[in-house]
């Protein structure tokens, strides 16, 4: 990893390529963060920099908290992230990294919390099929069999069942960023991407290309 | 909202003429053929717009060697080079979707 930088999904559009087909992206507000924290191998046994991002009023921080940004020397942050780079030898606390660090082009990776779907059935949560829904049938939306009752005489680990589904961390890779406004501090990443509209968003470059 | 907005605004045409559902308007399109560009013409009624802002779209429904044929644009892609009004129609439906089964007169748009 090489970049990377927090932001928050504002929702979906269109814009027109050059080619003016119409691509569908995501709107995000990235940025500006700021290096909170900077850890080496020699104090914490990984390289990674910390980044801030979001404001926030100092009353809603707790005190152990005040004090890590109070030890920077910084307002507080909302949100506080890690991102371990391969060189964090350009990175001092107090650095400000806005959109530019990306351009138009870029494969990105984005990592948020998906939407919650609640306890899920089947057929939403593992894409199973349905049962016939009329002509006498009584099978309609529910989990088919799981499995010999002989033997193995058990339900596998792991067996496609209902549960809970979404709110959970999902990483999509491989996004290209199609257009950045750094005076906006706005992102457009094509395609969709977890979360709802002004859920975190952490944002890195590929890990399948950069390496 | 607002910022999605602003993102919108900016690729928003406004050169384009005003037209409604039941003008008949000639579209010229641009095509792209290897290296090289011309400007296609297509002619009809408007059957019908759909959606708004920069995701608008609206249908042009002619009649072709016999055939009925639809064909929907997106209201600010920037491969249509212009439009062109050419009458006015009267309708009192937002969506057209009878003229698909009119035949010869009784397919007609009244004009104002």
């Amino acid at each position: 990893m090489n970049k990377g930088i927090l932001g928050k999904k504002l929702g979906m559009t269109q814009i027109f390529d050059k080619d003016g087909r119409a691509v569908p992206v995501t709107v995000v507000e990235a940025g500006p963060c700021v290096v909170v924290q900077k850890k080496t191998v020699e104090t914490d046994g990984y390289n990674a920099i910390q980044l801030g991002f979001g404001d926030v009023k100092p009353r809603r921080i707790n005190k152990p908290m005040m004090g890590h940004f109070k030890k920077a020397g910084l307002e507080p942050k909302k949100y506080l992230r890690e991102f371990r780079l391969d060189d964090i030898t350009n990175y001092e606390i107090g650095n400000i990294i806005g959109v530019d660090i990306f351009k138009s082009g870029d494969k990105v990776d984005v990592i948020a919390t998906s939407k919650g779907k609640g306890f899920a059935g089947v057929i939403k949560r593992w894409n199973a099929k349905r049962g016939p829904m009329a002509h006498g049938s009584k099978y309609h939306r529910r989990v088919g069999s799981m499995g010999g009752s002989t033997y193995p005489a058990r339900v596998f680990k792991g067996k496609h069942m209902p549960g809970h589904m979404g709110n959970e961390r999902v990483t999509v890779q491989n996004l290209e960023v199609v257009k950045t406004y750094p005076e906006k501090n706005l992102l457009l990443i094509k395609g969709s991407v977890p979360g709802i509209k002004g859920s975190l968003l952490y944002i890195r470059d590929s890990i399948k290309v950069s390496r | 909202m607002n910022l999605i907005n602003e993102v919108e605004k900016e690729q928003m045409r406004n050169d384009l003429p005003q037209f409604n559902v039941g003008d008949t308007v000639r579209v010229n399109y641009r095509v792209i053929e290897g290296s090289r560009e011309r400007i296609q013409p297509y002619e009809g009624s408007v059957i019908k717009k759909q959606h708004g802002g920069l995701n608008e779209t609206f249908t042009v429904r002619k009649i072709s060697y016999g055939i009925g044929v639809e064909r929907t644009f997106p209201l600010h892609s920037p491969l249509i080079d212009s439009i062109e009004v050419i009458k006015r129609g009267k309708v009192r439906r937002a969506k057209l979707y009878y003229l698909r089964n009119k035949v010869g007169k009784a397919s007609k748009i009244k004009e104002i």
